[in-house]
């Protein structure tokens, strides 16, 4: 062996002697991850980030966020000689013009959609496994901030382009902004500038914040979770009697995690340009510009902000006044006091519960859902409240395939999204007890069977 | 003897040279050995080529400039192949061990030291409390003087620009076409939409709708007596609630089910009833839309009479309070 010539330990010495970071780096190779496929869900969540962001310094190498006029000129005929702002015209010249800028933009709108999704599907799974309990909790707080900075990060960036859409989504932002009692007023025309559609400085502020502010934040956000749950490693399920809330099994980062990891970052990757390449999202070339004085029919958001239509839909028509001074207008209800409800009961859940069973302990262990019926009641339950909401916000849809009374419909709804999260409760909790039960009895048959043998033999 | 003597020398020698080289213990592993598997190997290969040559074919029709889908097919398909490729690898190449391993205590000394080192810190001071409050107060009004610019984004106090409208007695309505709007030419059934003259289309009290209705069938709130000349009605286009365009119209001949003639929101299905100044009927507007008031001037074209019956768009706090003189 030729000392100094190892091109392995070559770079490991030079790298160690002058970072001290070996003893780090072992660590990390050998940090265990317990092996389920659910915990794949966060990391679906991360490479799809990953994409978002790449593809977001593409787009805007090439958009222009202006509310300059301007006349299309390009090639797409139905828009010749429209008036338009810049940026509505860079976004359609990014779509048709500029080579694989099309494929860039579509595959940023997926990748957008996906990343909520397994966001979302990533905090059903840890709230239904109990794993936001103690040590987790401010991982599963930072997690929620993310999703909600999310959501808003989706909406601004399918405002900026300046479609019909755009403007018809915008509007209901800045009323939904007004309708803050008291403050709604100031509020909106402060972010606006002006009175809607506003200054057109807005647009220079919405574009800052969908590509630097919010984008910055949920990096920083990331980096703290995937931090905290490195400091107090994944939880896993109880699938081996050594598994226990202070000694886990899993496979370590190195070799066994990273090929499965790299490969779930190439997968999610390309998901994302295949549905960006072959399956069409938002063609703005079609909406047109906005005026405030366009509407389109069946216009429908992207599907994470879908509950918050339904929320604005279902609520009956009344502002509450003090004589003739409006306090509240009616989207406060649907745009504010809906998402906050939600955001809170999912921030106070961990302690909610934690008062009700009295149960203060480290868990490292996770619940299957059966384990914890009145965790997995309330959760379906809860579920089933946005849902419906979610639903009833398409509603018009139904009209329209299936010619259903629109009216009649939320009326239905206003009374369902009440009802059936209770009945949802009620057979959940049952299911799981009864499971629970199934699994004594097992447990109890299996140890007569086993008493029966030994007395046999 | 001389051939005793090197055999001595040699063993001697030997000795001292087993004796200097330690014993070679086999090294204990870190990572546990495992099975070669040649075929997932080979598989492995072929799968990491056939994602160079899609990869390359992207750049190809990129180059040629093929269609999106192309382009999306052989980047998604490159990618797809790679993916395949290491979890073939997670597999059937690399070892893959389910290792025991231990949950992080907390160290309670550590917390302490920590807790002591913050407290034992503030052993010459006396007036914590007075302090720490100068402290928060500084710092407060600091962070408060560096957050005081941003209300140049906006008029911070003054909501008064909420009530503008660009109607005035007297300015002709124009269609999207920029033609001043004739009474004459208005027929029942039929949604229009008008603008100001002279004025920008964008401002959310701009856009109008308007609808004729046999003046025998309207139930105008009191005083709006002769604002529908001919029972043309002109209502602002910008829902109360939530700022959408109205974009429906029902006529009889729609929904035989539902109420008619009726103005309908697109986004949130608000549900106007012109006839009745556009009281609110069905869906979430808290508000009917503002009326404006109509003339017909010597050639017949339709002008404003006035402003707005109400604030137009969406509300906000003290939105029905008379707008500022």
């Amino acid at each position: 062996m030729i000392r100094g010539r190892d091109p392995l330990r070559e770079p490991v010495r030079f790298i160690d002697e002058r970072t001290g970071a070996a003893p780090l780096l072992v660590k990390a190779l050998r940090y265990l991850f317990p092996d389920h496929w659910s915990f794949l869900l966060g990391e679906v969540a991360l490479y799809a980030f990953v994409v978002l962001v790449a593809t977001g310094i593409y787009l805007a190498l090439f958009f222009e966020p202006s509310l300059a006029d301007t006349v299309y000129t390009g090639p797409y005929a139905p828009l010749q000689g429209v008036p338009m702002s810049e940026a509505y015209r860079s976004a359609v010249d990014l779509s048709l013009s500029v080579d694989a800028g099309l494929l860039m933009r579509q595959t940023h709108h997926w990748a957008a959609d996906v990343f909520v999704a397994a966001v979302v599907l990533h905090l059903l799974r840890i709230f239904f496994t109990g794993a936001y309990r103690r040590p987790r909790e401010l991982t599963y707080l930072i997690g929620l901030a993310m999703l909600f900075t999310a959501l808003l990060e989706g909406y601004l960036g399918y405002s900026l382009v300046d479609d019909l859409l755009s403007g018809m989504g915008l509007a209901i932002g800045y009323s939904v902004a007004l309708s803050l009692p008291l403050i709604g007023g100031n509020l909106g025309l402060l972010i606006w500038g002006a009175p809607f559609p506003g200054d057109p400085q807005f647009e220079s502020r919405m574009y800052i914040t969908h590509v630097l502010l919010l984008p910055a934040l949920i990096g920083v956000l990331l980096a703290a979770h995937l931090t905290l749950v490195a400091a107090r490693h994944h939880t896993q399920f109880p699938r081996e009697p050594e598994q226990t809330n202070r000694r886990l099994i899993g496979v370590p980062t190195f070799p066994g995690q990273t090929p499965r990891s790299l490969g779930l970052m190439a997968a999610v990757a390309a998901l994302l340009f295949g549905l960006g390449g072959l399956v069409q999202i938002n063609p703005i070339w079609l909406w047109g510009p906005y005026e405030t004085g366009l509407g389109t029919n069946g216009a429908q958001p992207d599907w994470y902000l879908g509950w918050l239509i339904g929320g604005l839909r279902l609520m009956p028509g009344f502002d509450v006044t003090i004589g003739d001074y409006t306090l509240i207008p009616n989207p406060f209800w649907g745009g504010v006091l809906f998402p906050l409800v939600v955001l809170v009961v999912l921030v106070a859940f961990p302690w909610i519960e934690r008062r009700l069973t009295g149960d203060r302990g480290v868990h490292n262990v996770l619940d299957r859902p059966r384990d914890a019926p009145r965790r997995t009641a309330f959760g379906l339950g809860f579920l089933t409240w946005v849902g419906m909401i979610f639903v009833a916000g398409s509603a018009d849809r139904a009209t329209v395939f299936f010619g259903l009374d629109y009216e009649a419909q939320i009326k239905v709804y206003r009374v369902a999204v009440w009802v059936l999260p209770a009945l949802v409760f009620l057979v959940a909790r049952r299911i799981c007890r009864e499971l629970q039960r199934a699994e004594e009895i097992e447990r109890a048959r299996e140890a007569a069977e086993a008493e029966a043998r030994l007395a046999s033999r | 003897m001389r051939l005793r003597g090197w055999m001595i020398a040699l063993l001697a020698l030997f000795g001292m040279a087993r004796r200097r080289r330690p014993q070679r213990q086999p090294r204990e592993r870190i990572v546990a050995a495992g099975q070669p598997d040649p075929r997932a190997e080979l598989i492995a290969i072929g799968l990491l080529l056939l994602a160079a040559a899609a990869a390359v074919a992207f750049v190809v029709f990129y180059a040629l400039g093929f269609s999106t889908q192309a382009l999306g097919g052989t980047l998604a398909g490159a990618l797809a192949l790679i993916a395949a490729a290491l979890i073939l690898a997670a597999k059937r190449l690399v070892v893959s061990e389910q290792l025991p391993g231990e949950y992080p205590e907390p160290e309670p000394e550590q917390q302490e030291a920590l807790a002591q080192i913050v407290e034992e810190s503030g052993s010459r001071l006396t007036r914590k409390r007075l302090l720490g409050l100068a402290a928060g107060a500084a710092g407060g009004s600091l962070g408060a003087a560096l957050v005081a610019p941003a209300a140049s984004l906006g008029p911070l106090f003054d909501t008064s620009s909420l009530y503008t409208t660009p109607w005035r007695r007297g300015r002709r309505l124009i269609d999207e076409a920029g033609r001043p709007m004739l009474a004459a030419d208005i027929e029942t059934d039929v949604f229009y939409s008008a603008f100001p003259e002279g004025a920008s289309k964008d401002a959310l009290g701009a856009p109008l709708v308007l609808v004729r209705l046999d003046p025998a069938a309207l139930r105008l709130p009191a005083g709006r007596e002769d604002w529908a000349p001919g029972g043309i009605l002109a209502f602002s286009k910008i829902c109360t609630h939530a700022g959408c365009a109205i974009a429906l119209y029902r006529t009889p001949t729609f929904a035989p089910t539902q109420p008619a003639p009726a103005l309908v929101c697109p986004c949130h299905y608000s549900t106007f009833d012109p006839a009745r100044g556009a009281a609110v009927t069905f869906g979430p507007a808290g508000r009917p839309l503002p009326q404006l008031p109509l003339m017909v001037d010597g050639a017949g074209a339709l002008r404003a009479a006035g402003n707005y019956s109400g604030a137009v768009g969406p509300g906000w706090s003290g939105v029905r309070s008379e707008p500022p003189a």
